[in-house]
């Protein structure tokens, strides 16, 4: 037994390093000095100065989305700590293991409207999965290992650990223990589905005449892609993916029938209205699914598998529920199916595509690119699949570009796909896309954003400097908050309160400023050329501005309070 | 439908406020709340009068059972069950004939007059919150009610079911 006594600080940079963190993503502040000066002193774990603690949280957020592993940010008190909420509700609406560390005034203070205080654990209480106060030393490395136990395990989602400044202090030591692996009478995640119900499962999916398979993040997180895609074969049936699911099975399988939802293709959508039975997995029937759910396909048997009862039969009701870690749920599927002799019906099936194929052939997602007009935003995305091989780790900021990009960049693979799905978070795209260059530094990452977007977490151009991150930027400019156009064009006869941008930055000149090369971009001729030599400097970040034309709208797109295949094909164009 | 949910939960600083704030997030209705550590200092219980239909009431438990905090949650009134409520009632009692009709009333309902001053008494009760209710419906009939607190009430399942780790 060791009797080496550590201080607070020094106890949380042990446990981060026992938990094998190798980055933390912040910004220091009086509360948390003491733990920079521990950080300082070690080299196991670097520490990531970001502009920003909201771009902290999106940084942790992307690395964690591309690696699977925890994000860990550190903020100090106060302001510190409440500039990273947004970044905590976008990782708690997609479920994205992240662990806050956050400064707090000395235990003595708290309660005093302390300078730099603020309640941070009750600030976040909607928005976490679970969060800590530390009030004693010993107990810090076992509550860090809970909060990355926690994090990590059953539907992932943000922690936040709060760490009072009196307790991080050099001068007040005690021994370090810590229990890695963690144990909790209250905590028990359900990993396998209930016999019964796979049982069940199987029989109404081996009975189905018009099968879909739905998938979404939960697919993503527990890495089942080639588990989803040996499904899929095996039933031979078509999949959908939501905007969180894609990359789940390839964009380019034969079986893979386009993203559903919003802005989901025709034939996802028609295909779901149409099918007798349903399979989900790890997908949450989200409103931006659905579209109206007194309408939501009434003729489907409906089978959900998530690891969260909580999401089952919330906004659907799921006539086989089964409660498990969705890659064990497929295993369970497999093997039941592999038992009860399955053979696909091969006359059903041929009927199925038929139909799904005539819906398919109306090639709901495709645009007009007329040449010598206005560059069209998915003719730049479709371009950038080309250039990168559809290799790209491509992270999103939110609005059109983020549809654009989900409905032409089809993702090979999980993880290759970084957006803010649930939450919508503007200014997540580019502190995500550094986050994902960090972990895959000769990995092409692209940030796909608008004009909007890229201004609310533009000043992180100046972490990608000080840590040589050459993300590529790739700005859709409708000189417009193109989703909040098309809505006032769609809903409020044109009228464009505020979503008009008046007085832009010249992109190129700031790049440059920052220490990055800009890129211009104005004409069709120009582009395949001009993005090609954006993806051949590799070295330096390229800020790409490209102009494109402001009236695009994207389609197809679900008709408001309809059912989910009733939609906009194009302007003015109903289904 | 009024439900009456009974939760088993670590006794740790945030973890009542974390049911609180669910039910206010999600627009959860709480008629009444009730909550102390149980016989084992480590847990709490806390029980929770609430309406809903039977999808809300579905969502209410797995939403209270996704806290990390919260070992078990059981609606009490799924099967048979004692409940039970505390009243503490301070009314007006300044002449012989008030006086005799509360400690009447008080008598029926087999309440307890605890505390009495120059010109008031003060009744506790104990039963059914439908009981307390016409308790006081009765006593106002009377008298003139100056105060009174309710405790909300607490449950627990009839027979060998217990709600325990």
């Amino acid at each position: 037994m060791t009797t080496e006594q550590f201080s607070g600080a020094e106890m949380v940079v042990k446990a981060l390093s026992a938990l094998k963190v190798k980055y933390i993503f912040g910004y220091p502040g009086g509360s948390v000095l003491d733990l920079y000066d521990a950080i300082f002193q070690q080299d196991d774990i670097e520490h990531i100065l970001v502009r920003h603690e909201q771009a902290a949280t999106h940084m942790a957020d992307g690395y964690s989305r591309a690696t699977g592993e925890v994000g860990v940010v550190l903020a100090t008190s106060g302001p510190g700590a409440t500039n990273c909420v947004t970044g905590i509700a976008t990782a708690y609406m997609d479920s994205i293991p992240m662990v806050v560390l956050s400064g707090q005034v000395p235990t003595t203070l708290i309660g005093n409207d302390a300078f730099q205080e603020t309640d941070i654990v009750g600030c976040t209480r909607p928005i976490v999965k679970h969060s800590f106060n530390c009030r004693k030393l010993t107990d810090i490395p076992n509550i860090i290992a809970k909060a990355f136990y926690i994090a990590s395990t059953g539907r992932p989602g943000p922690v936040v650990v709060e760490l009072p400044k009196d307790l991080m202090l050099p001068q007040i030591k005690a021994p370090f223990n810590i229990e890695t692996k963690v144990k909790m009478r209250s905590y028990n995640p359900n990993v396998k589905g209930h016999p019964k119900q796979i049982k069940k499962a199987v029989k109404t999916i081996t009975d189905a005449k018009r099968l879909v398979v739905y998938s979404g993040g939960g697919i993503v997180l527990a890495d089942a892609s080639d588990l989803l895609t040996t499904l899929v074969e095996t039933l031979k049936a078509p999949i959908t993916n939501t905007l969180m699911g894609l990359g789940g099975i390839s964009g380019t399988h034969e079986n893979f029938i386009g993203m559903l939802g919003m802005h989901g293709s025709f034939e996802a959508n028609k295909t779901m209205a149409n099918a007798d039975v349903i399979l989900a997995l790890g997908a949450r029937f989200d409103d931006r699914v659905t579209n109206n759910v007194e309408k939501f396909c009434p003729n489907a048997t409906i089978i959900h598998v998530d690891i969260d009862p909580s999401s089952i039969s919330k906004t659907i009701n799921a006539h086989i529920p089964v409660v498990g870690l969705v890659d064990n749920v497929m295993h369970q599927l497999l093997d039941e199916l592999k038992a009860s002799q399955f053979t696909p019906d091969e006359t059903a099936l041929a009927q199925w595509w038929q139909q799904i194929n005539l819906w398919r052939d109306m090639r709901s997602v495709d645009y007009k690119q007329v040449e010598g007009e206005k560059i069209k935003p998915q003719r730049v995305v479709e371009a950038m699949y080309k250039i990168t091989n559809g290799e790209a780790y491509v992270a999103s900021d939110v609005g059109q570009h983020q549809m654009f990009a989900a409905q032409y960049y089809p993702f090979a693979k999980p993880r290759q796909w970084i957006n803010s799905g649930g939450a919508g978070t503007m200014g997540f795209g580019l502190p995500a896309a550094m986050g994902v260059k960090l972990a895959f530094p000769d990995k092409h990452v692209i940030c796909i954003t608008g004009d909007g977007s890229i201004q609310m977490n533009i000043q992180e151009l100046s972490t990608c400097l000080q840590y040589n991150l050459p993300v590529v930027i790739v700005t859709l400019n409708n000189r417009s908050l193109g989703m909040v156009r098309q809505w006032q064009d769609m809903v409020y006869d044109g009228r464009h309160s505020s979503s008009y941008m008046e007085s832009l930055p010249d992109f190129i000149k700031l790049a440059e400023a920052y220490g990055h090369v800009g890129i211009k971009i104005d004409s069709l001729d120009e582009l395949d050329s001009k993005l090609t030599q954006a993806f051949n400097i590799k070295n330096k970040l390229v800020f790409v501005d490209v102009l494109v034309d402001e009236k695009e709208h994207v389609y197809p797109m679900q008709i408001r309070h309809g059912a989910i295949d009733e939609m906009w094909l194009e302007k003015g164009v109903k289904a | 439908m009024r439900h009456i949910l009974s939760i088993l939960l670590e006794n740790e600083p945030g973890a009542l406020s974390r049911i609180v704030g669910l039910f206010s997030q999600r627009a959860y209705n709480i008629e009444s709340l009730t909550v102390a550590p149980t016989d084992d200092n480590s847990l709490s219980r806390i029980t929770i009068a609430t309406i809903g239909d039977d999808n809300v009431l579905e969502q209410i438990v797995k939403q209270v059972n996704k806290l990390i905090d919260v070992i078990k949650i059981t609606d009490l009134t799924e099967r048979k069950h004692v409940e039970r409520e505390l009243l503490l009632v301070k009314v007006v009692a300044m002449n012989d004939k008030s006086r005799t009709e509360v400690k009447r009333i008080s008598d029926i309902f087999r309440g307890a007059i605890v505390d009495i001053g120059k010109q008031v008494y003060t009744i506790e009760l104990t039963g059914s919150s439908d009981k307390l209710t016409a308790f006081l419906e009765t006593l106002s009939h009377e008298t003139e009610i100056i105060e009174s607190v309710r405790s909300g009430c607490v449950g627990i399942a009839r027979g060998e079911k217990a709600l325990r780790v």
